[in-house]
């Protein structure tokens, strides 16, 4: 156990050097989040039916959106992995004396966080303090922020596990781009980052609840914006947590597999 | 002109090793715009109508942002990486070419897995042309492969502004992606939904209106005024890589090698 916190602590730190590329992302962030709310609020100027989720909901769901998306985008790539894979060099990994589905998961888990509370804080501290209607409100009690913390961190952990599949793939494939885009592209969709859940037709609705990508991202916002409610997340946490207790058996177990199968790429 | 198109011809062979890799990702490219297009899809599922536009318009919109996006990434990819030239010094051995620097440069990468982003857009542009209400004349369509065109002109011009950067920092800026990746979300919808700030950014200093909204209120037929006009601003588009070239050929006589 305390070889994989040093690696976690190790990568977290690294992360944290990156300051110039953060400054740079959180502008970026800045503008996507403008523009899709643009977009929103000009669907919503003329809408003659009541939508299923207000503007004001909407916005804090683009605002969190924006503020955590290193926890929920599949695209995220560390390209070691990758190259431990493709080169062969995966053999000094297995010679180490720790379980490589767990040093891998902790190295991933600390870049996310890592990337996530570089740009968190200032994206959330100044949509805090925009003007109206952009402004991000804050969560109705504090019962609303806990869940929404613990569903947060529970997603985090359910993306970490979906992407180490992705890594795994690799095994197989050994030409990553492909599946990671197909990957990226399908789980983004499903997570409710183009389109927000609640505002999709009703049959890919009932799709996307059975599964697991929107647990990630959908399901805390929604908790903090008041859209589920407290009483309805209690009963989700459950939910989130067997998804992700099946997610890491399979990842563990198809592992196993791939390592007993390797071949060690000459070089 | 026939340098180019050997260039073309040696990276695709080059390209076309990976045959499965390759196939992957124009698939994969395929789906990129597709599910933004989804999305849209649903919302006008949903609202029925944006500001007064119906789907078949803004479809419209999006197809031609999206063809010209896809035409100047698959050209202009080599100064999308051009920081890589930079940093390893390649591009020390391009300036004793005889050859000018802006050939070498396009002619340097050029992806052709973004023919699946081509296809998806001239789909939806096909689509929405068959289905809008507008009377097709030979004027329009021409002001149609115009509008495209423009686009493509802005679009490079920012790769080659964000590229003409690196000769002074060095390394590749992630905030010329807001005017790349941004602009391209952005000018997918008609510029009139926007705040005034945004419309007049993008009509005035990187012309994205004029490759978009302006010219469409012609086919739609709801110019006021003087309708030549508006049929004429996507020439603004094509004007825009004067300035671009300017500062590229400024860039380049400042240029200092990094020695490596």
């Amino acid at each position: 156990m305390r070889g994989y916190l040093s690696v976690f602590r190790l990568r977290l730190s690294i992360g944290l050097q990156y300051r110039g590329a953060a400054l740079a992302g959180i502008c970026t962030q800045f503008f996507w989040g403008f523009l899709i709310i643009m977009v929103f609020e000009a669907f919503y100027s003329q809408t003659l039916t009541e939508p299923p989720i207000s503007l004001t909901q909407l916005i804090t769901y683009v605002w969190l959106q924006q503020a955590f998306l290193s926890f929920i985008a599949l695209w995220f790539r560390d390209n070691e992995l990758f190259q431990l894979i493709t080169s062969g060099n995966i053999a000094y990994e297995l010679c180490r004396p720790s379980d490589i589905y767990s040093l891998w998961y902790a190295k991933l888990l600390a870049q996310r966080l890592s990337s996530a509370i570089l740009r968190c804080i200032p994206v959330i501290s100044v949509a805090c303090f925009l003007p109206q209607p952009y402004r991000l409100p804050l969560p109705a009690d504090l019962s609303t922020l806990m869940l929404f913390v613990v569903t947060l961190l529970l997603g985090l952990l359910i993306l970490v596990s979906i992407s180490m599949l992705i890594y795994i793939s690799t095994f197989v494939t050994m030409s990553s781009a492909g599946s990671l885009l197909m990957f990226g592209v399908l789980g983004e969709f499903l997570a409710g980052m183009i389109i927000p859940v609640p505002l999709m037709p009703s049959w890919l609705q009932s799709i996307v609840n059975v599964l697991p990508f929107r647990l990630c991202a959908d399901l805390p916002f929604r908790v903090y914006s008041g859209h589920i409610t407290n009483i309805e997340a209690l009963t989700l946490i459950p939910l989130q947590l067997l998804w992700l207790s099946a997610l890491v058996g399979i990842g563990k177990y198809t592992i196993s597999k791939a390592l007993r199968k390797i071949v060690v790429q000459g070089g | 002109m026939k340098l180019f198109i050997k260039y073309l011809l040696i990276l695709f062979k080059s390209q076309m090793q990976y045959r499965t890799s390759f196939l992957l990702l124009t698939f994969g490219q395929f789906f990129i715009p597709f599910s933004v297009f989804a999305g849209l899809y649903f919302l006008f599922e949903r609202f029925g109508q944006l500001k007064g536009w119906d789907f078949y318009e803004v479809a419209l919109c999006f197809g031609i942002i999206h063809m010209a996006f896809a035409i100047s990434e698959c050209l202009a990819r080599g100064f999308d990486s051009f920081s890589i030239l930079i940093v390893n010094g390649d591009f020390d051995r391009l300036l004793v070419r005889p050859r000018s620097t802006v050939l070498q440069v396009l002619g340097s990468k050029f992806e052709f897995t973004r023919f699946g982003r081509l296809l998806q857009s001239s789909l939806v542009l096909g689509w929405a042309v068959g289905n809008i209400n507008v009377d097709w004349t030979v004027i329009k369509i021409v002001t149609l492969c115009l509008m495209i065109a423009s686009g493509v002109f802005v679009f490079t011009g920012i790769f080659m502004l964000a590229a003409a950067m690196c000769f002074w920092t060095i390394q590749g800026l992630e905030i010329a992606s807001i005017f790349t990746d941004g602009g391209r979300e952005m000018a997918q919808y008609p510029l009139n939904i926007y705040q005034k700030w945004v419309t007049r950014f993008f009509t005035f200093v990187i012309p994205f209106g004029c490759v978009n909204y302006l010219p469409l209120l012609y086919i739609l037929g709801r110019a006021e005024g003087s309708s030549t006009l508006y049929m004429l601003t996507p020439i603004a588009g094509l004007l825009f890589i004067v300035p671009c070239l300017l500062v590229w050929r400024f860039g380049v006589r400042h240029y200092r090698s990094t020695g490596s």
